[in-house]
């Protein structure tokens, strides 16, 4: 088997799950338990200094 | 400075120089030369600066009337970027209404600098790196302050940054005029050019970076991601795109390291993903901070715009093979970039509702701030070009659009409509608070650049359309005898009053820009133009009157 053919064995089955895995907690990660609170927290942090224009 | 400094410095760049005018001197190519000489210009420039101990900015400062205390954020390089952002775009602007009208008239390529083919690469390139790139270099060193709440990292280096960019420019755009192309669409650039951007790119890296790691706020706000993305994969995509051998050291012409279809595959990769990070998540980046902060409201879901940064970040990487629909590319590919390209819909259109919806509770803005009015209409020129782009990527409708004009209309539907119209209203944004000043000089103009800028754009993209279609059924028309009816000339012939509608819409978004320019250029200046304001609750002094008695009594008798 060539290096390529091992590269896209390996692309198309493993890596691609691996990816897609970590794609989805990625995704998942905002809806943690309590991060309701960090997430509201982070959307506000832009206005907590209203003097940013100096 | 120092006096050894000085003479180091003085000394430093008489090698430069001596080294430019060798090169130019034993160069293979004129063009070589003629970028040679560029660089021993600026060489001697340096030079005489640092012998002189001349501090030329200090004189510039006062030109542009920076303000003089110290800020508490380093926010010069911001302003210097959003000065050669209008500057640039103006050019990049100009540029693009010449090509249009040399397409209407092709009695306009003047042989050989100005002729299209070499026009056109510096239209995309001063409307793409020099006008968005200065645009999203100055806001991410705004933005990454402010949400870091702290100083830049390197300060000297972001300085390097900006003005090594600006090398970039104008030895890409002396490049095309002299003819020096890789003829790698938005990457023309040869390979010293390539190699200096990856300098400055690094340095930008660094500074973002740095300025990050030193940051005073525990949560790393989501437009910085946007911004890191951006960054990072640029700097990949530019790399790998650009690996060619060069000819001589002395001269400017190169060979790419792939060939055949790979080196097609190898571009597409790299010019989608310069739209998907370029043109998008960097944008991006300046929606989600300069949207909240004009609407005076958070961005509308946090969690979506988690989610929605992962889905750009994971798929728009494989959409690129959309650009090579029936070509020698394998078939598995086209269908892989077009499935990618199809999918993208969904986490595009989720960062468009999340800046739309950041609005909820506050439309009225949309009627008395022309600024949301432009933050709005661009996101939903982002929203309507990210529903086509899957669509054209269809290879049934790609059949019908590929090589017309309908993807030039796409295209400018999302450049002039999201880049152009949310840089604007960062623009807007910045220059009053840069420049410590109350408000820009008139809203009034900023209402009139607005409108300008959406009809320019309706007539362009309804324009390019139209031309699109009739040049997609021209071409595949066949006749009963088997043989194409049309020949190109007479499609060319039949899209004429098109391409004169396109170069109408470009003027009027120019003049849009020629206004901004004015009104920017007053703002600096400390003018405040004394104008109506933009709306008023309403007051008819001829109902405000107490009602009489008798009016009363009148209708019981």
């Amino acid at each position: 088997m060539s290096l390529y053919e091992q590269l896209r064995h390996f692309a198309d089955s493993y890596a691609l799950v691996a990816i897609f895995v970590i794609f989805l907690g990625l995704c998942a990660w905002p809806f943690r338990p309590g991060a309701r609170t960090h997430n509201h927290n982070a959307a506000h942090s832009i206005f907590k200094d209203q003097d940013d224009g100096e | 400075m120092q006096a050894e400094a000085a003479l180091f410095r003085a000394g430093l760049w008489f090698a430069v120089l001596i080294l430019a005018i060798a090169a130019a001197a034993v160069a293979k190519d004129a063009a070589y030369a003629a970028h040679a000489g560029i660089i021993a210009g600026v060489a001697l420039l340096l030079l005489t600066m640092s012998a002189g101990r001349f501090d030329p900015l200090g004189k510039a400062q006062g030109f542009f009337r920076m303000p003089e205390e110290p800020s508490r954020y380093d926010d010069d390089p911001v302003r210097w970027g959003v000065i050669a952002t209008m500057f640039w775009g103006m050019v990049g602007l100009l540029a693009g209404v010449f090509i249009a009208l040399q397409l209407a008239y092709p009695a306009l390529n003047f042989e050989p600098y100005l002729t299209f083919g070499r026009a056109r690469p510096l239209h995309t390139s001063a409307v793409i790196f020099a006008f968005g790139g200065n645009a999203l270099i100055a806001t991410s060193f705004y933005v990454v302050q402010r949400t870091c709440r702290t100083q830049l990292a390197f300060p000297a280096l972001a300085r390097f940054v900006f003005w090594g960019y600006q090398l970039f420019i104008v030895l890409a755009a002396s490049g095309y005029l002299l003819g020096v192309t890789q003829s790698r669409e938005y990457a023309e650039p040869e390979w010293y050019v390539d190699i200096w951007l990856t300098i400055v790119w690094v340095a930008y890296a660094a500074v973002f970076i740095g300025t990050i790691v030193r940051r005073h706020e525990p949560h790393i706000y989501v437009a910085n991601w946007f911004y890191l993305a951006f960054i990072l994969t640029i700097a990949m995509l530019h790399i790998v795109n650009n690996l060619a051998v060069p000819v001589s050291f002395l001269g400017s012409r190169s060979y790419s390291a792939f060939a055949g279809v790979q080196d097609a595959l190898t571009q597409w990769w790299y010019g989608h993903n310069a739209v998907g990070f370029f043109l998008t998540a960097g944008f991006l980046a300046m929606m989600y901070y300069f949207v909240p902060k004009q609407a005076e409201r958070p961005v509308y879901s946090y969690r979506l715009s988690i989610i929605h940064f992962w889905s750009l970040i994971f798929l728009y990487i494989w959409a690129g093979p959309h650009h090579l629909h029936y070509t020698a590319l394998p078939d598995w590919a086209q269908t892989l970039g077009m499935v990618f390209s199809v999918v993208l819909w969904m986490p595009s259109w989720g960062g468009m509702i999340n800046g739309l919806m950041t609005l909820n509770g506050a439309w009225d803005k949309v009627r008395t701030d022309p600024i949301i009015r432009m933050m709005v209409v661009a996101l939903a020129f982002y929203g309507m070009a990210t529903f086509e782009g899957p669509m054209l990527s269809i290879k049934a409708v790609n059949s019908l659009s590929h090589y017309t004009d309908w993807t030039i209309g796409h295209v400018h539907a999302g450049a002039l409509g999201w880049n152009g119209l949310i840089t604007f209203a960062a623009v807007y944004y910045l220059v009053p608070r840069l420049w410590k000043r109350d408000r820009m000089y008139s809203l009034r103009m900023i209402n009139w650049h607005f409108w300008l800028a959406t009809i320019g754009i309706v007539f362009y993209a309804a324009s390019m359309w139209v031309a699109g279609i009739t040049q997609g059924l021209m071409w595949r028309e066949y006749g009963p005898d088997g043989y194409l009816v049309n020949s190109f000339v007479d499609t060319v012939a039949a899209l004429h009053p098109m391409y004169l509608m396109r170069a109408f819409g470009g003027i009027l978004y120019l003049i849009g820009a020629g206004v901004m320019t004015y009104n920017v250029w007053m703002t600096l200046a400390g003018r405040l133009r004394s104008e109506a304001p933009m709306s008023d609750a309403t007051y008819d002094p001829a109902a405000d009157r107490p009602i009489l008695a008798t009016a009363i009594r009148e209708p019981q008798a």
